[in-house]
């Protein structure tokens, strides 16, 4: 579990609109990659390209590549459907199946990818998910009951919950607390400190405290002006990006000088 | 909702603009018209039919008694419009799939004006395309069907000459309640959140995977909704059906033969200009119980559907 990704020259058109371009990373195993910049730089864009979730939008397409470990995620003979088992992902709305229980949605993805799987495995897996995701105690006696039924942070963390029991390598996070309320915030900042033992974790934040409380690394996206791409400005250390970055832009970022 | 318990304080009304009053007014009296329209039909059918109700077996035309005179052409109704429904629903279902999930855009837009089209044919249209072009072109495959699948009930046979069967009769009625599901469905696919459509994606799910995740347990009291709808439609649908079916027998799970018993609605088209007296007392007795079931089947329609609307907001 938990690889490294590595992102060279990656430019992201929607049809024929450059919406992010040039980004290169290097994104570590079993830590935490913050995402921060003002809105409609491209973050979410170029989350969503780690997993080819941006492909649902007709004529998205890439150039550049994105290597984890060894294997090209848009090598010619990769089907996308295998690239998001392996790299999970967790949204801005938690959005667990509403016609399922809380115990169905969390054997979704299991369901998917091993058929024959027996009621006492899957039993023990969809618990050990629901502990992974600190949600255990506060559901076990009503794993029956529907997944919406739970509050915001809780449903959060359902999917979270859905999202590591297929174990993936990665765990992509896309703004995972900005509807949340600070407690709920804090039941998943805790949860990604423990998660990082055993995943990457790329999440996509507005919140600068969170990203320098959560994270090992932070990359500032930001525009490069007036209808022009996004591109990422810097990414380094969290300390250093938030103590002495080495950009101008990132230091205006962070001190509130903008956006 | 409140204020009805508790005496309104008159000075704080807010003042009804005319605007609003008339309507308010029109809109209350379209409704209250349509209750009166309906309850004008139920009182129409329950007078002319009450003779027939209360006529002895030996008038009715027949002379074994009203239950025995209608119940085959119930059984006909019933028989016709289900299995119309067992082969429309799904295909409308994969056409709807088809058109919001899989179909380039340009297809999908063509396709779904292409079944919206359908819903306008006139019900003549479909009565002489199935009495002239598919009852003879189903000669052969019926008389195949009794030889090899005739142990089945529905192919026992010997199969008719002319091909104007049951069989043909479930055929135009299935292409005649294709257009109405396969649009409510695809609104319903349509409306699918992306929210959950995403969130099959994102573990793994293939397109299929994704919809019987997210498109099928969404979409579910719609089709089934729009399957009550259709049966309306098929169990009260009246020239394609006597103009397909030359009928003339009892009650019977035999198809593709050519004694079947006919619709209520229609014998009712068929026996109504030669019929008097009695006989025609006897009809509207037979339609009296279309009335109620079509209704019945409608309001139940309507209800599943709109129960829908409380899954909308589910997160
Ligand atoms: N589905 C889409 N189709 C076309 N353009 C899009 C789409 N999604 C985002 N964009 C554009 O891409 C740019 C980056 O958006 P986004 O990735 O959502 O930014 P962020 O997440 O940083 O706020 C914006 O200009 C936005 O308008
Ligand atoms: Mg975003």
């Amino acid at each position: 579990m938990a690889k490294r990704i590595e992102v060279k020259d990656l430019d992201i058109y929607y049809d024929k609109f450059l919406a992010v371009q040039g980004v290169s990373m290097t994104i570590q195993p079993r830590s935490v990659t913050a995402l921060i910049g003002p809105s409609g730089c491209g973050k979410s864009t170029f989350l969503r390209t780690l997993n080819r979730m941006h492909e649902l939008v007709p004529n998205a397409r890439v150039e550049g590549s994105v290597v984890m470990d060894d294997d090209d995620l848009y090598g010619p003979n990769v089907d996308p459907v295998n690239v998001r088992r392996q790299i999970g992902m967790v949204f801005q709305r938690a959005n667990p199946f509403p016609t399922m229980s809380i115990y169905d949605n969390v054997a979704a993805g299991l369901k998917l990818n091993n058929k024959r799987l027996k009621k006492s495995d899957m039993d023990g897996l969809v618990e050990r998910s629901l502990k992974s995701a600190n949600l255990w105690e506060e559901v076990k006696d009503r794993l029956h009951k529907p997944g919406s039924g739970l509050s915001g942070g809780q449903q959060q963390r359902l999917c979270i919950a859905r999202a590591i029991a297929v174990q993936p390598e990665v765990l992509l996070m896309d703004e995972p607390c900005s509807a949340l309320d600070p407690i709920s915030t804090q039941a998943i900042e805790d949860l990604m400190l423990e998660l990082k033992e055993n995943y990457t974790i790329v999440i996509v934040t507005h919140n600068m405290q969170q990203a320098a409380r959560v994270s090992d690394t932070t990359g500032f996206f930001n525009l490069q002006g007036v209808g022009k791409p996004g591109e990422l400005v810097e990414i380094d250390e969290t300390t250093k990006i938030f103590s002495t970055p080495s950009q101008k832009a990132t230091e205006d970022y962070i001190s509130g000088r903008f956006g | 909702m409140a204020s009805t318990t508790e005496a309104p304080p008159r000075k704080n009304r807010v003042p009804r603009r005319p605007g609003d009053r008339i309507f308010a007014g029109v809109s209350t009296g379209s409704g209250v018209l349509i209750l009166v329209a309906l309850a004008g039909v139920a009182v129409f059918l329950v007078t002319e039919a009450w003779p027939a109700l209360t006529a002895s077996a030996e008038e009715i035309p027949g002379g074994e008694g009203l239950v025995l005179y209608i119940w085959p052409l119930l059984f006909g109704t019933l028989i016709s419009a289900v299995l119309a429904l067992v082969i429309a629903v799904p295909l409308a279902v994969a056409i709807a799939l088809f058109i919001t999930h899989y179909a380039p855009r340009s297809i999908a837009r063509a396709l779904g004006y292409i079944i919206d089209l359908l819903a306008a044919v006139p019900s003549i249209i479909f009565g002489l395309w199935g009495m002239n072009v598919l009852a003879p072109i189903t000669v052969d495959p019926a008389s195949w069907l009794s030889e090899h699948l005739g142990w089945i009930p529905f192919f026992a046979g010997p199969p008719s000459s002319t091909g104007r069967t049951m069989f043909v009769a479930i055929l135009v009625l299935a292409v005649m309640v294709l257009p109405i599901i396969t649009a409510v469905v695809r609104e319903a696919f349509m409306q699918t959140p992306q929210l959950h459509q995403e969130a099959a994606l994102a573990i793994g799910a293939t397109r299929w995977e994704m919809i019987r995740m997210a498109a099928l347990p969404f979409g579910r009291s719609s089709i089934i909704g729009a399957s009550m709808l259709g049966l309306g439609r098929a169990l009260g649908e009246t020239m394609a059906v006597a103009m397909v079916l030359s009928a003339s027998g009892g009650v019977s799970l035999n198809l593709i033969s050519s004694d079947n018993p006919p619709t209520i609605a229609a014998n009712i088209a068929l026996q109504f200009p030669e019929s008097s007296g009695i006989a025609i007392n006897t009809l509207i007795a037979s339609g009296l119980v279309l009335f109620a079931i079509t209704l019945a089947v409608n309001m139940i329609a309507r209800a599943v559907i709109n129960r829908r609307k409380d899954f909308d907001g589910a997160n």
